[in-house]
């Protein structure tokens, strides 16, 4: 159920995302998600690649300074109120998100989200009894 | 003095060309004054620059009957140097030159040194005695990671270390995987380059997964500029070895002047080829022993190029009593800054060893960093970049906002000053050489 997420320092100015973008694209590596969370002077460029082994050994190689990272795949449910769902079954878990972001589902009209929990087992755990269902990484990188 | 003094090598068994690190101070005084007696003639026969300012003085060679009478030579500063390139202080005829050497200045001409053979010889002869001093000997592998080439530190290191009969891997700089590649599959068990390479090497190392406290290596002889006990122990820690600085500036001879022994306890100097003294660097007069000034140095017996009183710029000072190491050669303490390093900054007097204090204060940070100056309607601001590193970085902004906090927090309490923090990338602050450029001046003033 977790997935292995690529996080790379940015700082923020113009080029600085193409350029791990390009690197991929010339390593055949693709990008299943990319999502930059930034503050004021940099920015952590995430992203969830189709391998991320290989992409991880190209980003060191050219000096990126790289941090793997396990996060969960939700999909939202489709239908009325299904994001609420999601949440739901975490309020009152005591199971903290660190972040999260949503890109769309490559094959329907609803979202996945990313989640990273501090606690990636227990929010598996509590999602699954709340019959949320979690994406493989093969599932999310078909 | 005592004489429990523990000779950690006896004479017997370094290289022979370490006895001399055992002089008898009668005899070594000796032999200093009658080479300054001859470096001073030469000069004065063949250096039409040193002879005019000797002139200028009503003084002649033979005004030097003791060794206190070298304080009325004039100095040579570094601007003598650019102002008579490429070849005015030269003392040798071309043909007697075999190697000239080119330092880059950042601002107008490079200053170019020249060595005659004797002069390699003499150069080659001091860093063996920098290596034996840190106890390495033949057998050792040693990696030479200095740049070879115009700078004296590749070249200088690597004649030293062949003498010696280590085997010397001559990688220059750069390349960081296959530097430890090499020293992993080699089994080198020592290596020279900055200190500033070498961290970003224990970075690479621990990115790549290679574990430099399992490998063989053991000793690291690192200089090419200043850096800080707390820099010692991190790399120490980092990858068990021993850390020694060495000394040296090209204009002298290069790598080499001066060195750790394995009480590190300041650095000995090869006081029958260099001449130190200790001055106020504002007055020019002399200094005694324990006092923090400006070092000058002399050379006893450059032939191509000697230098008289050379204005070093580096601040130290000279070490009372004898190392317990038993060698005679006087200590001079590390060199932490350079005279022309300080920056004031809103009026306050900043070094960046005290950045780079700071930011080895906080864990997981290594000081890679850069000062920033730059005026802003009026006042001074000072901006400190320092490139994340797989230690520090973490993926969530909150986490790195508050390693920007925390560093924040320990400049303002070291320096007194309010300055500005920003987290760059890995490899991402201009290096020269292997050497960091730690300020960058934007201030027109
Ligand atoms: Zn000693």
């Amino acid at each position: 159920m977790k997935i292995n997420q690529i996080s790379l320092f940015a700082e923020n100015k113009p080029g600085h995302i193409s350029a791990p973008a390009r690197l991929l694209a010339q390593e055949g590596i693709d990008i299943r998600a990319l999502f930059l969370a930034d503050s004021q002077h940099f920015g952590i460029v995430r992203m969830i690649v189709s391998d991320w082994q290989k992409a991880a050994a190209v980003f060191e190689a050219h000096g990126f300074v790289v941090k793997v990272t396990e996060v969960l795949a939700v999909e939202v449910p489709d239908h009325p109120g299904g994001l609420a769902d999601v949440l739901g079954a975490l309020d009152g878990s005591g199971i903290n998100i660190e972040y999260m972001y949503a890109f769309p589902y490559p094959r329907g009209d609803q979202a996945i989200l990313i989640f990273r929990f501090a606690d990636p087992d227990a929010a598996i755990a509590q999602l699954q009894t709340a019959g949320i269902n979690l994406l493989a990484s093969d599932e999310l990188l078909k | 003095m005592k004489m429990n003094a523990i000779l950690e090598t006896s004479a017997a068994d370094c290289h022979p060309a370490s006895v001399r690190d055992y002089t008898p101070l009668p005899e070594l005084r000796a032999l200093q004054l009658q080479r300054v007696q001859a470096v001073v003639a030469r000069a004065w026969d063949h250096v039409e620059l040193f002879r005019s300012r000797m002139d200028e003085r009503g003084l002649v060679p033979e005004d030097i009957h003791s060794l206190d009478d070298i304080a009325k030579l004039p100095f040579t500063v570094k601007s003598d140097l650019r102002d008579t390139y490429p070849f005015g202080l030269f003392a040798s005829p071309m043909k007697d030159v075999v190697r000239l050497h080119v330092s880059s200045g950042t601002t107008g001409k490079p200053i170019v040194v020249a060595y005659t053979s004797d002069d390699v010889s003499v150069w080659t002869s001091v860093i063996v005695r920098c290596l034996a001093g840190c106890g390495l000997h033949r057998g050792d592998i040693l990696q030479n990671a200095y740049g070879y080439g115009l700078f004296t530190g590749g070249l200088g290191a690597h004649y030293g270390a062949e003498a010696l009969g280590a085997t010397v891997v001559p990688t220059s700089g750069g390349n960081a995987d296959r530097q430890i590649m090499l020293l992993k599959d080699f089994g080198v068990t020592a290596i020279c380059c900055t200190p500033t390479y070498f961290l970003h090497l224990i970075d690479r190392a621990a990115e790549l997964g290679v574990d430099l406290k399992q490998l063989p290596l053991r000793a690291g002889v690192f200089g090419a500029e200043p850096w800080t006990e707390s820099m010692r122990r991190h790399i120490e820690n980092k990858s068990s070895i021993e850390a020694f600085d060495i000394y040296g500036l090209s204009e002298i001879i290069g790598p080499g002047v001066a060195c750790e022994c394995r009480r590190h306890q300041g650095l000995h100097i090869f006081e029958d080829h260099f001449y130190p003294e200790i001055i106020d660097p504002d007055t020019g007069e002399a200094l005694p022993e324990g006092t923090e000034g400006e070092l000058v140095l002399t050379t006893l017996s450059k032939h191509a190029m000697p230098m008289i009183r050379y204005r070093t710029r580096d601040i130290t000072m000279l070490l009372p009593d004898r190392c317990q190491c038993g060698r005679t050669l006087r200590r001079m303490g590390r060199i932490g800054r350079r005279s022309d390093d300080m920056l004031i900054i809103r009026g306050v007097n900043v070094f960046p060893s005290q950045v780079e204090s700071a930011l080895l204060q906080i864990e997981g940070t290594l000081p890679n960093y850069q000062i920033v100056l730059t005026r802003e309607q009026g006042l001074d601001q000072m901006e400190v970049r320092v490139e994340v590193t797989p230690h520090m970085f973490n993926d969530q902004i909150g986490a790195l906002q508050g390693l920007q906090a925390r560093i924040q927090s320990a400049l303002d309490h070291v320096l007194g000053i309010r300055v500005q923090v920003a987290l760059v990338e890995a490899y991402s602050l201009e290096r020269s050489q292997g050497k960091a450029k730690r300020v960058i001046d934007r201030r027109t003033s």
